[in-house]
């Protein structure tokens, strides 16, 4: 019997353990401080706009709107290489953070700049959940 | 001049060796020592001449292997630079430093690499800069460097009507150079054509875009400018040097501005410590290890406006005989690898007149960067003494 080759799950930290928590109940949530407001992702410690440590998570709406994109052909890690090609959006997301992963248009739409997205679920057989990016009306 | 670090250091010694692209026959070790021992007789020097180290490191070579292997007596300075490709030049700018501030009087900057053993996955799981893209972009497919700056040139695309034929004479005069180059790689001549035919590997990064892996090593000395006419070669000077850094480092996908690099910051500060301006520029060796990112740089070190990068290309004056040559030696592109330690070399050869058929008629002053890291730059302008 052989197995198919996997991607490696991620490796959460202390700062992202909710991030990736919230994918695995389809949710996205995104870090906030708890002091002055301001969103931020990658998750980290501080906050870049008032330097507080305290943050809280915060369901995010989801929608967004497409800032780039790439079309992969060439994938360099081999559990990928039956999916090319595939697309990566980097989404400007309502909470002005950004988004990257998969995005998935429906047969014919090409992607553009400000494209409306809603992030959807794909859980993985390495037993996380990663976002992808929908267009918004598809 | 509006810095006392402007000409208080000369680079007096380069060496390379082992360009290839067949199975590596040397430790990476022995191929950085071996540039580096080239470096130190080319500068008339002697290993124990030797009181500064900054090898490429953090995954290289260390101070101590040099030491052990050269023999080296009295060691006063070393510092790794991990900016990625922009390392060999911020290393100009802290050797420098080290040198102005009296510490030491000769550093040896060096690299070796085995690009056909060990690839750019493998290099870039060393660095913990890539922490964040390894844990939330590589699971969904996103790791590489082509694939993290691929949506960086879709962007500028989009935005300045910038196109993959752009890109291509990018490819094409650089390769150019290289077939005037004998430690060239890649010499076969390329059309067009070949560009627009050869395969995407991510759009709009095509094959013929990217750098090559590669062997070899590569080598510079810094000394004090005061003690660079007593040596073997002509004198080139470090006029003005810098490093500049993005917003959002860690990520490009969080940067406000996608079309746009560290090198920005850097090179406003370099020109300002030469006191010239990108005028005064007769050739520069540019970081290519995509050529979209040659064009975004060509922008932000002021050649021509943003977006403006894709006219500016096509009108011809990177190649041999154009206004701006660019990448004389044939860059990452078509030479080799280096991670931009061979542009420092080229340059330096460059500004000593000895470029045999790559020569630039009468080159007086030229710029070099390095580019690493999703966004770090790093700008050195040398004058010839
Ligand atoms: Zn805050």
């Amino acid at each position: 019997m052989t197995t198919e080759p996997r991607i490696a799950a991620p490796e959460p930290t202390r700062d992202s353990q909710p991030y990736w928590g919230a994918l695995a109940r389809h949710e996205l949530m995104f870090q906030r401080c708890a002091d002055c407001g301001t969103w931020r992702h990658y998750p980290r410690p501080v906050c870049t706009h008032c330097f507080s440590l305290r943050s809280e998570w915060q369901r995010a709406s989801g929608r967004g709107t497409l800032h780039s994109w790439t079309t992969i052909h060439h994938a360099y890690d081999s559990a990928l290489r039956g999916e090319t090609p595939y697309l990566i959006g980097i989404a400007d997301m309502e909470e002005s953070v950004r988004l990257a992963c998969r995005l998935v248009p429906p047969d014919g739409m090409s992607p553009s700049i400000g494209l409306p997205l809603r992030v959807g679920f794909t859980d993985q057989a390495g037993g996380f959940t990663l976002p992808v990016l929908h267009p918004a009306g598809g | 001049m509006s810095s006392t670090l402007s000409t208080a250091a000369a680079i007096t010694g380069i060496g390379e060796v082992g360009y290839s692209r067949s199975a590596p026959e040397q430790s990476e070790l022995a191929l950085e020592l071996g540039a580096a021992l080239l470096a130190i007789s080319d500068a008339g020097l002697q290993p124990r001449d030797i009181d500064g180290l900054i090898p490429f490191g953090p995954a290289g070579a260390c101070a101590e292997d040099i030491i052990t292997n050269l023999g080296l007596g009295d060691l006063k300075f070393s510092a790794h630079t991990p900016l990625g490709g922009a390392s060999a030049v911020a290393a100009i700018q802290c050797a420098a430093l080290a040198i102005h501030a009296g510490l030491c009087r000769h550093v040896l900057v060096s690299l070796g690499r085995n690009g056909m053993e060990r690839k750019i996955g493998a290099r870039l799981n060393a660095f913990p800069q890539f922490k964040a893209v390894r844990e939330f972009e590589q699971p969904s497919g996103m790791s590489a460097p082509a694939q993290l700056y691929a949506p960086m040139a879709r962007r500028h695309m989009e935005l300045f009507g910038t196109t993959s034929a752009d890109f291509a004479e990018i490819a094409l005069s650089t390769r150019l150079h290289a077939m005037r180059n004998p430690m060239a790689l890649m010499t076969a001549p390329m059309i067009v054509e070949d560009h627009q035919a050869s395969r995407v590997i991510a759009d709009p990064l095509r094959l013929f875009d990217c750098s090559i892996e590669s062997n070899g090593g590569a080598a510079f000395i810094v000394s004090t400018a005061q003690t660079a006419p007593d040596l073997a070669q002509h004198p080139v000077l470090v006029a003005g040097v810098a490093e500049g850094h993005p917003d959002e480092p860690l990520a490009i996908s969080q940067r406000a501005d996608l079309t746009t690099l560290g090198t920005a910051r850097a090179a406003e500060r370099a020109f300002a410590m030469a006191g010239i301006g990108p005028e005064d520029i007769d050739l520069a060796e540019i970081y290519d290890c995509f050529t979209y990112i040659v064009l975004c740089q060509i922008e932000d070190l002021g050649f021509c406006e943003k977006g403006e990068g894709g006219a500016f290309v096509q009108s011809g004056v990177l190649r041999p005989g154009g206004a701006l040559p660019v990448n004389t030696h044939g860059g990452l592109l078509s030479q080799a690898h280096m991670a931009g330690y061979n542009h420092v070399t080229e340059l330096v050869r460059q500004l000593r007149h000895a470029a045999g058929p790559a020569q630039v008629p009468g080159a007086q002053t030229g710029l070099v960067t390095g580019f690493g890291d999703m966004g770090d730059g790093a700008v050195a302008i040398l004058r010839r003494g």
